[in-house]
């Protein structure tokens, strides 16, 4: 079975994240760049079926070269073909989504997973848009998975517990920490994933649904009011959250 | 003529939910200010959805069938399809939730529709809808308009108030003969009322400085009291001492209740990214100089495990 992993080249969590003075992007100068944390996860489904099954695991990523840095990574851990594709002039999730979705269907790929969003614009929905446009079942936030032939048996994780849900094949599932535990790629697998060629397309997009208009910084805080040290401290606490707050 | 806002309104065991109230008051401002009527939707096994009129939303369409019991991508997106469906509705809004992100991105590919996810603003001007939404898990703002016919939004819970404005229901039910069952939930699991940390109104954190998973019994206690939800650093998640539905920050949720007390918690930039949009920030820690403290609205600077005792011991009194 081909399976396609979609991936996403994002900076490091550690990283701050600066507004450019004149509001139109984000200042990213200095952050390190990481492949998006929940889809390693994706990878490492992936690359557990393929074990299981055989197969060939396509990694795709939408964006500038850059991203060339994480498909090779993914590589590294063990998938078997990049590919990037070039962004065109619109970028929304939709276009993104669509721009995938070609992709995936020109290398009939029946299981798609990505992770349940990037750390960078936290939208979390192109797995879903992606399966639709695709006409596949979706499973999001999966935090546990089984696949038996066509059949796949999905726990998703939801607002205090999880939905154990039963869908089939073709299907795309977006992964949730907790899926399972990715490994690092070996020394063998970086250096092979050196020498591999990562495929470039050009995105087919359409008019945008969302434009970006401005990026805003959070309002500055102010360090508010050390009440005082140890449990003298208590009583001017409770005050304030019930008097003050009227939360008690 | 598309002069509608629809709320997708989200019901567990047939209560409708607040963070969906939230949802429907925020409607009834913009379709007041903006000339626009209201409708709610929801779908379920039995739903008690007068409550929605209270919010001030009067039509309100019920689909129902015994298998609607639980949450089904496949049939609540047919169902809402269907329902979109005759060009009279604008908008479409509902709580950035598990259902809510799960459905609403189905249906803007479907009508190819654009969609902002977990707003914190909303306006509508003459083109439609702009809104503001948290990246970077809340390092940084974007604003971002919608420019399709037909236009989505989920808002980030707790943000917007839930204000009663009674009308009188006229409650449509519709029974539904058969649904989509591509995706079909067997059961759901752990769903023993417990408030998740994304809807909680107030989360008890902690960190590393709690010093053992055995430890949080005294989170959970004030957490009790205060009819909150625990929380956790991702430290004390990647040690395995809670589980990572819990986890507050950038690989986890980015929360914004009223109060967030965060105990043994030093505030790591991707965890104070995730929580510093609280209403109000309490800290108790050790250290004088962590910078949780330069979030916080108050502090206490000393040992979690003589302060959350007496804090616990402090509000059962009150409560009592």
């Amino acid at each position: 079975m081909n399976i396609a992993v979609c991936v996403n080249h994002v900076p490091d969590t550690a990283a701050k994240v600066k507004v450019s003075e004149d509001h139109s992007g984000i200042d990213t100068a200095g952050a390190a760049w990481i492949l998006n944390p929940y889809d390693e996860f994706a990878i490492e489904e992936a690359l557990k079926i393929k074990e299981k099954t055989g197969g060939t695991v396509y990694v795709l990523s939408f964006g500038p070269a850059e991203n060339n840095e994480t498909i090779r990574k993914a590589l590294g851990m063990g998938a078997d073909e990049g590919i990037r594709i070039k962004p065109g002039t619109a970028a929304d999730s939709l276009n993104v989504a669509r721009a995938l979705a070609a992709q995936i269907t020109a290398l009939d790929c029946k299981l798609v997973f990505t992770g349940k969003q990037s750390v960078d614009y936290d939208n979390g929905i192109v797995g879903q848009l992606l399966a639709e446009l695709l006409g596949y079942n979706c499973v999001s936030v999966a935090v546990a998975l089984q696949i038996d032939g066509t059949s796949v048996v999905a726990e998703r994780e939801i607002e205090g517990g999880r939905e154990v849900i039963q869908t089939t094949l073709p299907a795309v599932i977006t992964a949730q920490k907790g899926l399972n535990e990715p490994r690092y790629a070996s020394l063998k697998g970086i250096m092979a994933a050196k020498k591999k060629v990562i495929q470039e397309v050009e995105a087919v997009t359409m008019d945008p649904v969302v434009v970006t208009q401005s990026f805003e910084s959070p309002a500055p805080k102010t360090a508010g009011k050390i009440l005082g040290t140890d449990v003298q401290a208590v009583p001017e606490l409770i005050k304030a959250i019930h008097e003050e707050m009227k939360l008690v | 003529m598309a002069n509608k806002i629809l709320v997708f309104v989200e019901q567990v065991e047939g209560k409708i939910k607040k963070s969906s109230l939230e949802v429907v008051s925020k409607a009834v401002s913009l379709a007041e200010a903006h000339g626009y009527s209201t409708e709610a939707v929801t779908c379920g096994k039995e739903v008690d959805a007068s409550v929605i009129a209270e919010y001030g939303i009067a039509s309100i369409c019920c689909y129902v069938n015994n298998n609607l019991v639980h949450y089904s991508g496949s049939a609540y997106r047919d169902i809402l399809l269907a329902h979109l469906d005759g060009g009279e509705f604008r908008f479409l809004f509902a709580a950035n939730t598990s259902q809510g992100r799960d459905l609403l991105p189905r249906l803007a590919a479907r009508t190819n529709s654009g969609m902002l996810t977990d707003c914190t603003t909303l306006e509508i001007d003459e083109q439609g809808l702009t809104g503001t939404r948290p990246i970077f898990a809340g390092k940084a703002f974007e604003k971002a308009k919608v420019v399709s016919p037909l236009q989505f939004a989920t808002l980030r819970p707790n943000v917007f108030e839930a204000l009663k404005k009674p009308v009188t229901p006229e409650l449509t039910i519709k029974n539904v003969d058969t649904i989509n069952e591509a995706e079909k939930v067997l059961e759901v699991k752990g769903s023993d009322g417990k408030i998740d940390v994304a809807e909680a109104n107030i989360i008890v954190s902690g960190g590393r400085g709690m010093k053992g998973p055995e430890h949080f019994t005294l989170l959970e206690e004030l957490a009790s009291h205060l009819g909150g939800a625990v929380g956790a650093s991702r430290a004390v998640v990647d040690a395995g001492w809670r589980p990572h539905s819990e986890q507050v920050g950038q690989t986890g949720k980015t929360v914004s209740p009223s109060l967030y007390i965060a105990c043994g918690i030093s505030g790591a930039i991707q965890h104070l990214a995730g929580m510093s949009s609280s209403r109000y920030i309490v800290a108790i820690n050790k250290d004088k100089d962590a910078p949780i403290f330069s979030v916080a609205h108050y502090g206490i600077v000393g040992d979690v495990f003589e302060i959350l005792p007496a804090l616990n011991e402090e509000i059962k009194k009150i409560k009592s």
